[in-house]
């Protein structure tokens, strides 16, 4: 069982979505994050130039058993790229147990 | 006259109090759409406290202070006419006022410009003025400044006599608001971060932008009354060339604040197209009914660019103004008084000395209260709140509440 977690553009979410439905990861979640980086952002209020470093992104965090792992890799990066700068990263971290809390299955059987 | 026409004429004059009691809801959406949301509550309690306690104090002495009734022959400075209101012999009869209205519509007219003079300082000081200074400052200012202010010239006084004339308030109520809001702003100081450490201005983004678009509407609206009702009957001529000139003195603003800024910072800000719009309205408030349609757009133009550079020189001067009400009221209200003089049917070397010296003297007078009363309460009570209270924001220090507390941003 492997965790991938992957920073994404928000345009791109939809995309990933359907992809990672296409090779059977059903279940994943998602939160929205601000982050600093290279990228900025030109703004005027009034007569005054300033930019922002606040780069905002979604991150996704699924677990999978050990066979869908390249599966989701892929799905992923083929589905968030747009070649510019600020595509995001994947991370894969090792999941050392899961459990399904209604019936107690553990392992495996508790991700599907 | 006919009673018909009586009736008609009154029933304008309250449409149009009416309209000019909407413009506070203006005020109030321009002012919290253009500063912080930690600060709306805040502002909103003071728009409240200024129309609510405007209007009492109107009623105590206010409309008293400013419409006397000055002898023949006595200079029309100050003159008390008492206590309370109570409708006079014939007060609501055709020959009370020409038959242009009633005197309960008159008074409630009136009354509905007093508030707007301390309206125009809760913006340019929102964000860090404490809410005690503030409505101290707004009784003293509403309750007899405004009302003294207004006797020289609309009570009959010294001004009226001298040939001053502002149609519905350019000077006597926009740069009168406007003149506090600058002593206001310098004796306050600027925002916490507004200016770094090398003086150069930051930005403060107001933190809704429709609900101030929404406001700048509801304002243009409500200028149909307040220059609209300031004809004092419904005198058809007059009423519908007021309503010409002032839209069109608002389109002329709009648009050259829009287009300068664009020159000036290769930006489409709709916060100075906005506010354009503003400059417009005030600057064709002094001469809506002495304007044609070109002296109107004219003047528009000029008060558009004329806020622009007032906005810039105002961050220049490390004053901090977050809706721009310097500009607006204070410059333009000057700007529209003066073109009374360059523009229309009065323009002439005479009519500009004396806008002048109308300019001058209501402009000494005002900063010279403003500037005893704010400095009084800040050597006093403090005028500002604590670094802590400015950073936590108003409405949870001040209010203990805050004004989007189940809502959250989608950000792309």
């Amino acid at each position: 069982m492997k965790k991938i977690e992957a920073i994404i553009r928000k345009s791109k979410f939809d995309e990933v979505k359907e992809a990672l439905h296409n090779v059977e990861v059903n279940f994943f979640s998602y939160w929205d994050v601000t982050g600093v980086g290279n990228e900025k952002e030109g703004h005027v209020y009034r007569g005054i130039s300033y930019s922002t470093s606040e780069i905002q992104r979604r991150y996704l965090s699924v677990v999978v058993n050990d066979d869908f792992v390249q599966l989701t890799i892929d799905a992923i990066l083929k589905s968030a790229a747009t070649d510019s700068v600020g595509d995001g990263k994947i991370f894969i971290l090792p999941v050392e147990e899961a459990y399904r809390i209604r019936t107690g299955e553990k392992g495996g059987k508790s991700l599907n | 006259m006919e009673t018909a026409l009586f009736t008609a004429n009154n029933v304008w004059m309250m449409i149009c109090t009416a309209l000019v009691f909407f413009m506070h809801l203006g005020f109030s959406f321009l002012e919290i759409g253009l500063t912080r949301q930690k600060n709306a509550v805040n502002i909103l309690f003071k728009n409240f406290f200024v129309i609510t306690s405007g209007l009492l104090l109107y009623c105590l002495g206010g409309f008293n202070l400013m419409y006397p009734g000055f002898e023949e022959g006595a200079l029309g400075v100050l003159k008390f006419a008492g206590f309370g209101i109570a409708a006079p012999e014939g007060g609501m009869t055709i020959d009370y006022a020409g038959g242009g209205y009633t005197w309960w519509t008159d008074f409630l007219f009136q009354a509905m410009f007093a508030a707007t003079a301390a309206t125009i300082v809760s913006g340019a000081v929102a964000e860090r003025i404490k809410l005690n200074s503030f409505m101290i400052f707004s009784i003293l200012y509403v309750g007899l400044v405004y009302p003294i202010i207004g006797s020289w010239k609309w009570g009959g006084g010294f001004l009226d006599r001298w040939g001053f004339y502002d149609f519905a308030g350019s000077t006597l109520v926009h740069s009168v608001g406007g003149w506090a809001a600058l002593i206001a702003v310098y004796l306050l100081g600027a925002r916490i971060g507004k200016f770094g450490k090398d003086g150069k201005p930051n930005a403060i983004p107001g933190h809704n932008i429709p609900l101030a678009a929404a406001g700048v509407l509801i304002l243009w609206l409500g200028w149909f009354g307040f220059n609209g009702g300031s004809v004092l009957s419904a005198d058809p001529e007059l009423t519908s060339l007021t309503l010409v000139t002032t839209c069109l003195a608002a389109a002329a603003g709009g648009v050259s604040a829009a287009l300068f800024s664009n020159l000036l910072y290769k930006n489409f800000d709709l916060t100075m197209f906005m506010n354009g719009v503003l400059g417009g309205l005030v600057g064709i408030t002094a001469g809506a009914d002495q304007m044609g349609p070109t002296d109107a757009i004219l003047i528009g133009l000029i008060a558009g660019i004329i806020i622009v550079l007032g906005i810039s020189l105002i961050d220049k001067l490390k004053l901090d103004d977050p809706v721009g009400a310097i500009a607006v009221h204070l410059i333009c209200g000057i700007w529209g008084t003066l073109a009374v003089g360059i523009f229309g049917a009065m323009a002439s070397v005479d009519q500009f000395i004396s806008q002048l010296i109308g300019v001058g003297i209501v402009g000494a007078f005002s900063c010279i209260t403003a500037f005893i009363i704010l400095f009084t309460i800040k050597k006093t009570i403090g005028l500002r709140v604590d670094a802590d209270e400015e950073l936590k924001g108003l409405d949870l220090m001040e209010h203990g509440m805050d004004a989007y507390s189940d809502f959250r941003l989608n950000q792309h």
